[in-house]
C-alpha cells in the first residue's frame, strides 16, 4: 500500500490516525493548504488539523460550497480571491494529506508531540515537523457597550455572509477602520445588503504617515487601487461619518449608538480595527520567542527566512507570522514546506533554494504594500479607551480596573491577570490580549514591546477533564 | 545601619526581606533576576495547609498557620486567605487504617489540628464527593490563599518597610571581602552586605555552589489545571490519602487541580513544560473523587519551577563555606504556607545568628555523610 | 439585522421554538438569521451576550446543545431538528453525574 492510500484527504469516513507523522500542519487556510500540498509533493506524510468543517480558513471560508453553487464564478466584488481559494482547496483535496476538519489542536509538547480533540475525544500524534498556520484574528475594538448583544465584529458579519448568505438589513452600522471594513461593505452591498452608515474612526494623517512607503507599495499597485475603489464604491450609497468617540447603548441588547455624542438608532453594530497575527499557540510553546511590531503594535513569532522558530522543528507560516494577506500566506506555506522537506532529507539544500527562489520573489511583491497599509491604519490608541469600557469580556474586567492594577505595581498582563482575572476566562485572552497589553503599556508610559507578552497556556482550547482523563489509559 | 541582601523575589525572599527590614538597624535590598513572583511563588495552588505535613515540618507550619490567620495585620492585605479547611479523603479500609495511624502519631507529638472523620462527616463536608469515599482526615481551620495576590501583598509590605527591590538583576558571583562582608557581583552593579539570604528557589543550589558549597537538590515542576467556572460545590481544599491530588474551588467558581504530577523543567531557559500524558492522571483522579466535574472544561494548565532536596524538605541554615550567607530554599512544592514563618526565622538567623523558631531540622548538615 | 439570501432547508428548535435554518451552516449563523442576538447570560454578572467573532475565538456565543453545555454556537453545525437553548451563567451539573 502506498503512503498516499493510507493518507488520503478524499474519503468521507475519517481515516485512522497513525502514531507518527512527518509533518503536522495546523490550519487549512491558504498557508496551511499550500504547505500541506507542497509537503505531500515531496512524499512526506502530512496530517492537517483544522477547527472548521471545510478548508479555506477565514479568507476562503466555505469556498468549495460557494463554488458548488456557482457563486464564485460570478466574479462580483471579491475579484480573484475566491478563485485563488478554489484552486488551493482543490489541490489540497487531491494532495493525499490526512485532513482532519472539526479538529481542535490544544497542546504542543517538546519534541513534537501534538494533542487535539475531535468528535469529543482527545488524541495525540508525534510529528517530526510542525507548520503552524493559525492565521489572523481581528484586533478588538473595545468601546463602552460593546458587550451588548447586537454588537459584533466586521469579520463575524463577513463569515455570516460567506457561510450563510446573511446580508445586513435595517439599522446596521459599521465602525472602526481598516481594509476589511470596506471590503465587507462592498461584499454586503453587492449581495443586496443595506448599511445605515459607516463610522470612520481612523486617526487623521494616515496618508502622510504612509507616504514614505508609497513607492515600494506601488510594486503591487492593485492593492492600493482596490482599496480606493472599495471606498469610492461604498461612499456612493452609504453615509460615512468621521468620528472620534463611539458608544453602544441599550437595555439587554443594542438599541442605539452615540457618535461623538449624537444618537442614532441601531440594531446591529459591526466593529473593526484591523487584524493581528494569531499567536495563541506559539506563545504557549516554551522557548518560542516573539518580537514586537511597533507599527501595528502586536507580537509576531521570531522566524528565520524559512519560517523556522526558535524551537527546533516548529515552523510558522501565513498571517500568524505577520499580516501579509492570503497570497503571501500561501507562498510562505509552500516555502516552509520546502524547508521541512529539506530538514527531513527529502530534498537537498540546493533543491530547496532553487524551488523557493521564485516563490520568494512572488511573496516579496505581495508584501510590498504592507508598510504602506500598516502606516496608514495604525491601531486605535488604547490610552483613549474610557475607564468604564470592558476589556476582558469573559471575566468582565474594565480598562479602569486594569489601570488600577498597574497603579498597584503590576508591570504586565501576567500580573494583572492575577489581580483582575483579565484574560483568565475561557478565551484565554484571545480577544482582550491586545487591548489589555496596550492599556498596560499606555498606563506605564512605555512602548508595548517593554511589557511582557501575555503568556498563554495549553490547552489553548478548552477540553473537558473527562477527555483529558481518558488519555491516562 | 547594617546592610543585608536577599537574593530571590519569590515569596520566601520577600518574607525574609520584610521581616528583616522590620528589625531595627537593618537596611535590606532584594535582587530578583526576572520579576517578583516569576516562578512557583506566583503560580502554586495556594494551599494553606498543616494537614499531612512531614513530622519535622509541623512545628513551623503551626506557627505559620497562626500568622496566616492574622495575615492582614502582617502585610496589610488578606491575601485572599479563606479558612475553609483541608480534607484528605480515604478511598479504602487500608486508607482509613493509614489515616488513624497518622493522626495518632501527630497527636502523640502534642498536635491536635488533624482529626479523623467518618463517611457521614466527610459527606457533610463534601456533599459532591464520590460515594466510594469512606472517610477522611480533616484540619478544619486550614485553607487556601491567592498566590499572586499574596506575592504582591508581601512585596508592597516589604517596600513600605524600606526594602529596595531590584528586578532584572541576576547574581553572577559571591565572595568574602577582607572586611568580613560579602560582595555580590551581578549583571548590573556590585553589591556589598554583611548578611545575604539565598532564596533563589530552584536556582538556589547554583548560588550555593558559587559560594563553594554543594547542597544536593533537584527540581520539581508540579503541574496544575484550572477549569471553567462551576456552581459552588466544594468549600475545603481536598486531597487524597493514597493518590496524588489537590483539589479546590476558588471564589470565582473555577476548580484548581494539582497534586504534584510532574512536568518538565529546563533550568537553563527558566521554563517548565506541562506533560499532558502525566497531567491526565490528575484529571482522572479528580473526576473519580468528584464525578460532577468530568464534563467541566479545562481552560488552562501550567507548572512552576521549584527546588526539591532529596528528602522533600527545605534547607534553612547558614552557609558552611561562606559565613554570613543564609540559605532558605528547597520547599519542594509545599512552602507557600510556611513562608510567613520561614521568613521570620531566616531574618532572625541573619540578624542575631539564632532563632527560637523551629527550623533546626532543616539545616543542610543533614546531607553531610558522616566520615 | 440580517436577511437570508439563500432559502432555509430545515428547522431547528431554539428554546422550545422552531426556527428555519440551513443544514451545515453554524448554529450561531442560524440564530442570527432568525433575529436572535442573545445567546447566553454571563457567569460573572448575568449580563446578556451574543456572538462577537463567529470564528471560535471569543467564547461569547456559548449555548446548550442537546445535553451539552457551554458549546460554541459558531462551531456547531446545524443538523435538521437540532435542539438548543440559552446558556444561563456557569455550567450546571447534570443530575446523573452528581
Amino acid at each position: 500500500m502506498s503512503v498516499a492510500d493510507e493518507w488520503t484527504a478524499e474519503g468521507a469516513a475519517k481515516p485512522p490516525v497513525a502514531e507518527t507523522t512527518d509533518v503536522l500542519v495546523l490550519g487549512a487556510g491558504p498557508a496551511g493548504m499550500a504547505a500541506a500540498t507542497e509537503a505531500r509533493a515531496h512524499g512526506m506524510r502530512v496530517l492537517v488539523l483544522d477547527e472548521n468543517g471545510a478548508p479555506g480558513g477565514q479568507v476562503h471560508r466555505a469556498v468549495e460550497a460557494r463554488l458548488a453553487k456557482g457563486a464564485v464564478e460570478k466574479r462580483d466584488a471579491k475579484d480573484d480571491q475566491d478563485k485563488d481559494g478554489a484552486k488551493l482547496a482543490a489541490a489540497f483535496r487531491a494532495s493525499g494529506a490526512n485532513y482532519r476538519p472539526n479538529a481542535t489542536l490544544w497542546a504542543v509538547e517538546p519534541e513534537g508531540k501534538v494533542f487535539w480533540s475531535e468528535g469529543g475525544a482527545a488524541r495525540s500524534i508525534q510529528a517530526e515537523r510542525l507548520i503552524l498556520c493559525a492565521g489572523a484574528t481581528e484586533r478588538p475594538l473595545p468601546i463602552p457597550g460593546w458587550t451588548l448583544p447586537g454588537v459584533m465584529s466586521v469579520g463575524a458579519a463577513q463569515i455570516a455572509l460567506k457561510t450563510g448568505g446573511l446580508v445586513p438589513e435595517g439599522a446596521v452600522w459599521l465602525a472602526g477602520q481598516g481594509p476589511l471594513l470596506w471590503l465587507y461593505a462592498v461584499q454586503a452591498l453587492a449581495k443586496g445588503g443595506k448599511i445605515a452608515g459607516i463610522i470612520d474612526l481612523s486617526p487623521p494623517g494616515g496618508l502622510q504617515r504612509a507616504r514614505p512607503h508609497l513607492l515600494r507599495a506601488l510594486k503591487a499597485p492593485e492593492y492600493l487601487w482596490r482599496g480606493l475603489v472599495w471606498q469610492r464604491q461604498v461612499k456612493r450609497t452609504v453615509r460615512v461619518i468621521p468620528a472620534r468617540e463611539l458608544r453602544a447603548e441599550g437595555e439587554g441588547r443594542l438599541a442605539r449608538i452615540l457618535v461623538d455624542g449624537v444618537a442614532h438608532p441601531a440594531d446591529l453594530l459591526l466593529l473593526h480595527d484591523g487584524v493581528v497575527p494569531n499567536t495563541q499557540v506559539t506563545r504557549a510553546i516554551a522557548g518560542l520567542t516573539h518580537g514586537w511590531d511597533p507599527v501595528q503594535r502586536c507580537w509576531r513569532p521570531g522566524l528565520d527566512l524559512w519560517g523556522n522558530t526558535a524551537v527546533p522543528g516548529v515552523m510558522v507560516a501565513g498571517d500568524s507570522a505577520g499580516i501579509g494577506g492570503a497570497r503571501a500566506a500561501a507562498l510562505s506555506g509552500r516555502i516552509a514546506a520546502l524547508e521541512a522537506a529539506r530538514a527531513l532529507g527529502r530534498i537537498t539544500t540546493d533543491e530547496r533554494d532553487g524551488r523557493a527562489g521564485p516563490l520568494r520573489l512572488l511573496r516579496d511583491r505581495q508584501l510590498a504594500p504592507r508598510l504602506f497599509l500598516d502606516a496608514m491604519f495604525p491601531p486605535l490608541p488604547e490610552a483613549a479607551i474610557p475607564d468604564e469600557t470592558i476589556l476582558c469580556r469573559c471575566e468582565e474586567v474594565t480598562a479602569g480596573r486594569v489601570r488600577q492594577a498597574v497603579a498597584l505595581g503590576c508591570l504586565g498582563a501576567n500580573q494583572t491577570k492575577a489581580f483582575t482575572r483579565a484574560g483568565m476566562g475561557p478565551c484565554q485572552g484571545r480577544i482582550c490580549g491586545p487591548s489589555v497589553h496596550g492599556v498596560i503599556a499606555a498606563a506605564r508610559g512605555v512602548e508595548g514591546g517593554e511589557v511582557d507578552p501575555f503568556r498563554t497556556r495549553f490547552p489553548t482550547k478548552p477540553l473537558t477533564l473527562g477527555e483529558l482523563a481518558a488519555l491516562a489509559g | 545601619m547594617k546592610k543585608a541582601l536577599v537574593i530571590g523575589g519569590g515569596l520566601h525572599g520577600l518574607s525574609t526581606a520584610l521581616h528583616l527590614a522590620r528589625t531595627p538597624g537593618w537596611q535590606v535590598t532584594l535582587l530578583e533576576r526576572r520579576h517578583v513572583g516569576r516562578h512557583s511563588s506566583g503560580v502554586n495552588a495556594g494551599g494553606v495547609r498543616r494537614l499531612g505535613r512531614a513530622l519535622p515540618e509541623i512545628a513551623l507550619s503551626v506557627i505559620a498557620a497562626e500568622m496566616w490567620h492574622g495575615i492582614e495585620a502582617l502585610v496589610g492585605d488578606d491575601c485572599g486567605f479563606r479558612a475553609t479547611g483541608q480534607v484528605k479523603v480515604a478511598e479504602s479500609a487500608a486508607d482509613i487504617a493509614k489515616n488513624e495511624a497518622r493522626v495518632a502519631q501527630v497527636r502523640a507529638l502534642g498536635w491536635t489540628h488533624e482529626e479523623v472523620v467518618d463517611q457521614a462527616e466527610v459527606r457533610r463536608l463534601l456533599p459532591a464527593v464520590s460515594p466510594h469515599v469512606v472517610g477522611a482526615i480533616v484540619t478544619r481551620d486550614d485553607g487556601s490563599a491567592d498566590p499572586m495576590r499574596t506575592v504582591m501583598a508581601f512585596r508592597r509590605a516589604a517596600e513600605q518597610a524600606g526594602v529596595v527591590i531590584h528586578e532584572g538583576v541576576a547574581v553572577t558571583g559571591l565572595e568574602r571581602t577582607a572586611e568580613g562582608t560579602i560582595r555580590v557581583a551581578t549583571d548590573h552593579q556590585m553589591f556589598e552586605a554583611e548578611r545575604v539570604a539565598n532564596c533563589a528557589g530552584a536556582w538556589a543550589p547554583d548560588l550555593a555552589a558559587l559560594a563553594g558549597e554543594t547542597i544536593p537538590c533537584g527540581t520539581k515542576a508540579s503541574m496544575m489545571i484550572v477549569t471553567e467556572r462551576l456552581p459552588p460545590f466544594v468549600d475545603p481544599t481536598v486531597g487524597c490519602s493514597s493518590r496524588s491530588l489537590s483539589f479546590k474551588q476558588t471564589a470565582a467558581g473555577t476548580v484548581v487541580i494539582g497534586g504534584g504530577h510532574q512536568g518538565r523543567n529546563d533550568k537553563a531557559t527558566e521554563t517548565s513544560t506541562v506533560l499532558f500524558g502525566s497531567l491526565a492522571h490528575a484529571a482522572r483522579i479528580a473526576a473519580e473523587i468528584f464525578p460532577c466535574v468530568a464534563q467541566a472544561r479545562i481552560v488552562r494548565s501550567w507548572t512552576g519551577t521549584e527546588a526539591r532536596p532529596p528528602d522533600d524538605m527545605p534547607v534553612i541554615g547558614e552557609s558552611r563555606s561562606l559565613p554570613g550567607l543564609f540559605h532558605s530554599f528547597g520547599f519542594s512544592g509545599h512552602g507557600f504556607q510556611l513562608s510567613p514563618a520561614a521568613g521570620a526565622a531566616v531574618a532572625e538567623l541573619m540578624a542575631r545568628g539564632a532563632t527560637n523558631l523551629p527550623v533546626a531540622a532543616f539545616n543542610q548538615d543533614r546531607f553531610t555523610v558522616p566520615a | 439585522m440580517f436577511r437570508r439570501t439563500d432559502p432555509p432547508d430545515c428547522t431547528i428548535v431554539w428554546e422550545g421554538r422552531e426556527l428555519p435554518a440551513r443544514a451545515g451552516e453554524s448554529l450561531a449563523v442560524a440564530l442570527l438569521a432568525a433575529g436572535i442576538t442573545t445567546f447566553r447570560e454571563t457567569p460573572v454578572t448575568g449580563a446578556a451576550r451574543g456572538p462577537l467573532c463567529l470564528m471560535g475565538a471569543c467564547f461569547d456565543c456559548l449555548v446548550q446543545v442537546e445535553e451539552a453545555q457551554n458549546m460554541q454556537a459558531c462551531l456547531v453545525p446545524v443538523t435538521p431538528g437540532l435542539r438548543a437553548q440559552m446558556q444561563h451563567g456557569a455550567r450546571g451539573f447534570v443530575e446523573d453525574a452528581a
